[in-house]
């Protein structure tokens, strides 16, 4: 039943009043009121050019850039083979793939970066089975090791699904064909499967960059001083001494990156889109 | 050629790799009913202790009561505003659909940390920090892209042409919807009720800046105590978090296995 264009936005009308209520209107009176405060255009481009050239700020960004991309490989290397067995698996061997994906997906995160400083602390489990087998102790937490080995658990559903759906609608006839031409396994994967699939790769790979480098929850617990991030720096400002100017500025700069990715990423995605 | 050992190597290799993924979750469910006083793997005795401890504070029971009842408000709202939303978006034709999911789902991809400062700004001019239902109204904007997607899938599965009929058996469009829309799109609006309760019931961000002392809620209570120690007793409210999950996925394989059978 067609419902007519005044009709759709009428209904959609509640859900865009949400979303200018507290999401759309307060960023931007948030950093309109903040950066007004700093008097005019030139100004505040003066103060942004100074605020963002500072050392702390400059080694957050790389903080984060570093973690980021380092994440997104390790997220890569382990979801690609992941995504493939989903995709090949029948029956029960796909219901228990799914499961091991889609549980810690949707578990709370502050309780998945709980599970690992359970595991990684100076006393935690592997710790201790280090000890039991006579090894020193390793320092996996509050530490770039254990930012990273939490973030990489936290964004791991994000590839594997992503890379399941590109993975998903490659047409298996393909393959047939051309191992039926004399190819071999490694030749039909990375002559056909792997081309194909590389659309998903680069839309996995772009939201877990997207993701990692606004993450928050992780680094702040499993991180150590020298493992500050941009998102933690945006919240100190106003945690600790409500510099609303200075993390307006710095919450611009994640913001306009996030989007600008988000644009190259809906793409990508474009492609991927059809087993979904 | 793929040989029998070949192909056993793989699957036991994949075996190992998912549990390693389920692992860290399920030793925090083993390690929350240990009855040993710090935290050991594997524990040397069992009891309930830890689960005494958070049920025996009455700060961990307040919140406790604080996610609930937030969450089921923002379930509410997001649910309904997303089944708004998600109908005109199947059935209304619009040009701009695409530009208006996008926009829909924003708060996904926008870094978390940058909508909780946002609304934070906004909450402490107006006096807003710590009411549980404004809390409700923001965790809404995040939870309305997960109802969103969850019932266009669903919407998108029901047949226009039984809308038609019923228009021209006479039914009024407030009686379609009723009486057609809404029954077929009912398991579909359950699915995103539960997801989007799991949504509000998990939020970290928003809350640690809105919730004030008054409407703490269970992960900024984690946070709060994780910041101080990793003790066992977070373990015990880790589970409840966990449980919560499973019952929803279960709940939801249950839905999908019932619209499957209809």
């Amino acid at each position: 039943m067609p419902l007519g264009r005044l009709g759709a936005l009428l209904l959609l009308a509640p859900s865009f009043a949400l979303l200018a209520l507290v999401f759309l209107g307060p960023i931007l009176w948030f950093l309109w009121a903040s950066l007004g405060e700093l008097g005019s255009l030139a100004e505040i481009l003066d103060e942004i050019g100074a605020v963002l050239g500072a050392r702390a700020v400059l080694g957050a960004i790389a903080n984060t850039n570093w973690i980021a991309l380092i994440v997104t490989l390790l997220v890569l290397l382990i979801g690609y083979p992941v995504a493939f067995a989903l995709a090949r698996a029948r029956g029960a061997a796909f219901t228990l793939i799914l499961v091991c994906i889609v549980l810690p997906y949707f578990t709370s995160i502050i309780v998945r970066t709980y599970a690992w400083m359970v595991l990684l602390g100076r006393n935690g489990l592997i710790n201790q089975g280090l000890a039991a087998l006579g090894l020193p102790p390793a320092d996996l937490l509050y530490n770039r090791a254990g930012v990273i080995i939490g973030m990489t658990y936290v964004l791991l559903p994000y590839m594997v699904l992503t890379l399941y759906a590109a993975m998903k609608a490659v047409d298996p006839r393909l393959m047939q064909a051309a191992e039926g031409m004399g190819a071999t396994r490694l030749q039909v994967f990375l002559k056909v499967f792997l081309p194909l699939t590389l659309h998903g790769v680069a839309a996995g790979a772009l939201i877990v960059f997207i993701l990692g480098i606004g993450f928050f929850i992780t680094p702040a617990l499993m991180g150590g001083p020298r493992d500050i991030t941009i998102a933690m720096l945006i919240e100190r400002e106003i945690e600790l001494t409500q510099n609303w100017p200075v993390a307006a500025m710095m919450t611009l700069v994640l913001l306009g990156v996030t989007l600008v990715l988000y644009a190259v990423y809906a793409r990508f995605a474009e492609q991927a889109r059809g087993a979904w | 050629m793929v040989t029998p050992l070949h192909a056993g190597l793989r699957g036991a290799a994949m075996a190992l790799l998912c549990a390693g993924l389920l692992a860290p979750i399920a030793i925090v469910v083993i390690v929350s009913f240990s009855g040993d006083g710090y935290l050991r793997f594997p524990p040397e005795s069992f009891s309930l202790r830890w689960y005494m401890r958070f049920l025996g504070d009455p700060r961990w029971r307040a919140a406790l009561g604080n996610s609930l009842a937030i969450a089921a408000m923002a379930s509410l709202l997001s649910t309904l505003l997303g089944f708004l939303a998600a109908y005109a978006l199947v059935r209304g034709g619009l040009r701009a659909k695409r530009a208006i999911v996008s926009l829909l789902l924003m708060p996904l991809i926008v870094p978390h940390v940058i909508t909780a400062i946002a609304v934070y700004f906004l909450s402490a001019r107006y006096g807003l920090i710590g009411i549980k239902p404004w809390i409700a109204v923001t965790h809404s904007v995040v939870a309305l892209p997960v109802v969103l997607v969850i019932l266009q899938s669903a919407l998108q599965t029901v047949d226009p042409n039984l809308e038609r009929a019923a228009m021209v058996c006479g039914c009024t469009r407030w009686g379609v919807f009723r009486r057609v829309v809404l029954p077929l799109a009912l398991p579909g609006a359950v699915s995103g009720a539960l997801f989007s309760f799991l949504t509000s019931f998990d939020e970290l961000m928003i809350s640690l800046f809105l919730a004030g002392v008054r409407s703490e809620t269970l992960p900024v209570r984690i946070w709060n105590s994780l910041l101080l120690e990793v003790e066992p007793t977070i373990a015990a409210v880790s589970s409840v978090l966990i449980a919560a999950t499973v019952l929803a996925l279960l709940a939801d394989w249950l839905l999908r296995r019932l619209r499957a059978a209809r």
